[in-house]
């Protein structure tokens, strides 16, 4: 009985705590169907917002499509980026691979607005000799530098897993390097890949401090901050609800091929 | 060609972008405008009106920090006891919102504290006065301990179930109360997962800058924002890389006495 009531108390408790994450996101959900603009009143369920959005918004077309088109070059690029560091770090030697192990965790543990402003200040050297404003470019740059740590740490622990030999194996065989990393190595590693591709993928159509910084285009993020500085209207509720849906969809995936605790 | 030469384009980019950059900020925070050298910057990163805004961050992080703690322990203990471990999908629910925009999430605090907002509008309907909560600084503590609070169950979490039961059963079986257990045995086996959960929740809290102007109405400047101002609004870019200095200091400082506290490295790592 006491137990009962123990474990009772203790899903409660839950409870409370999810109602709390989750009550703000679910009303936010919910506005974003309603036909009034005020939020005080529900004036019937209605895509109204959604219509506007894809319609009558070039702002926030042109907003997803920088969006979209970093996420995507800076995933493919921090890929090839990272899984090459990965292999090179795991043969090296101690030395040198602990140096750039360190060199990995420097963004990570930097604060963002820190990344976000000292890459500003040098595109912005930069920008005084070849001609490099702050948009898409920049942006890519500073995507792929906060992305790549993370395919890094995806793919090492699979290399560590692998076995040594038969890469070894293959060059003895009279495989040329290049090949036996596309013929041996890679194959072995590719869960590890596809994982840090997913994070690097999300972690870019997700950020907003560093982008900020170093773009003076807007991407989703940059359009949600300025459109709350004015005030909350209700086609950014349809926008954030659709972001909403595709992160939550991405991270099921990601949920679903390893532990988001091992990773996180 | 040695295998550890495919790191060297890693090596060099990383080099490129993010040492580099580092520079820049020291050359801007001890140089003026035309070129000159100074400390000027550095000083005025201690004056009155900084400190202020200094002391602010602090406290409002470590209040948020306290928060998330007395929030969080509780819940990663439920989550990790027998009676709810086998729910898996409960767990990915208190993490989920970890990886979410976190704009979304405080435009989505936005709207239930204005003052013609959700909790307003229920709060008139229900014959009360309407509250005032945004510009306020309860809003930005709620905005930061809604957003981090997962930052805080994961790694506590993770120290909780990765704690060999058999010790606690020894404890039980030589006659300690559950109290005393907990007491004795589970908080100081878990307190790996606590340093990395303060770690995870005080370092973004401290630096934040859109939550405090969203949900604060830019009352309550912290010492994100002041940076922010200094690269957007006044131009000052060498009092903002003096900024940015101080803040890196800061965090430095911070992780390396909570190491001290625990010196083996704090599962859970993330972004801190």
């Amino acid at each position: 009985m006491v137990k009962r009531l123990y474990k009772y108390l203790r899903g409660t408790y839950l409870g409370f705590l999810l109602v709390l994450l989750y009550s703000p996101i679910a009303v936010m959900i919910v506005l974003s169907f309603n036909e009034s603009k005020t939020r005080s009143k529900w004036g019937g369920f209605s895509f109204k917002w959604y219509k506007e959005l894809i319609f009558e918004s070039p702002d926030i077309i042109e907003a997803l499509k920088l969006t979209l088109a970093v996420a995507i070059l800076a995933t493919v690029i921090s890929v090839i980026l990272g899984t090459l560091g990965a292999i090179g770090i795991h043969a090296a030697k101690k030395g040198y691979a602990a140096a750039l192990i360190n060199l990995s965790y420097l963004p990570m543990t930097m604060p963002d607005i820190v990344t976000g402003v000292s890459l500003m200040l040098m595109f912005v050297f930069v920008n005084g000799f070849i001609s490099l404003p702050r948009g898409f470019w920049t942006m890519l740059i500073a995507h792929i530098t906060f992305d790549t740590p993370y395919v890094l740490f995806s793919v090492m622990p699979k290399l560590k897993q692998m076995n040594p030999n038969t890469y070894e194996a293959a060059l003895d065989l009279g495989c040329k390097p290049l090949r036996a990393l596309t013929k041996v190595i890679i194959p072995e590693i590719r869960p590890g890949i596809v994982t840090g591709g997913l994070l690097a993928f999300t972690m870019s159509l997700d950020d907003f401090v560093i982008s900020f910084f170093t773009s003076e285009q807007n991407n989703l993020s940059m359009l949600v901050y300025a459109a709350a500085k004015r005030g909350v209207k209700p086609n950014i509720y349809a926008l954030s609800t659709i972001m909403f849906i595709v992160i939550l969809i991405l991270l099921i995936i990601i949920n679903k091929r390893s532990d988001l605790e091992n990773i996180s | 060609m040695k295998r550890s030469y495919f790191a060297g384009p890693y090596a060099v980019w990383m080099i490129l972008f993010t040492i580099a950059p580092m520079i820049f900020v020291v050359f801007y925070a001890f140089h003026t405008t035309d070129g000159g050298i100074t400390f000027d910057n550095i000083i005025r990163c201690f004056d009155a009106t900084t400190m202020k805004v200094f002391l602010r961050s602090v406290k409002l992080a470590l209040m948020c920090t306290m928060l998330c703690l007395l929030l969080g322990y509780p819940a990663a203990y439920i989550l990790a006891s027998k009676d709810f471990s086998k729910y898996k999908m409960l767990f990915v629910l208190f993490i989920l919102p970890m990886w979410m925009n976190f704009l979304l999430r405080t435009y989505a605090t936005m709207s239930l504290l204005e003052n013609r907002g959700i909790i307003n509008t229920v709060l008139e309907k229900l014959g009360f006065e309407r509250v005032n909560m945004i510009g306020t600084e309860g809003a930005v503590l709620f905005g930061m301990v809604y957003n981090f609070l997962p930052f805080m169950i994961l790694p506590i979490h993770t120290s909780l179930k990765k704690m060999d039961t058999r010790v606690i059963e020894a404890a039980q079986d030589l006659g300690a109360n559950p109290f005393r257990v907990f007491a004795r045995v589970t908080l100081p086996l878990s307190v790996p997962g606590v340093i990395s959960g303060i770690t995870m929740v005080f370092m973004p809290a401290v630096t934040t800058f859109a939550i405090s102007r969203l949900l604060g109405n830019g009352n309550f400047m912290l010492l994100g924002d002041m940076i922010e101002k200094q690269f957007m609004e006044s131009h000052d870019w060498s009092f903002g890389s003096a900024l940015s200095l101080f803040m890196m200091i800061l965090i430095m400082l911070s992780i390396g006495l909570l190491n001290r506290i625990e010196p083996n490295k704090g599962e859970g790592g993330g972004k801190w």
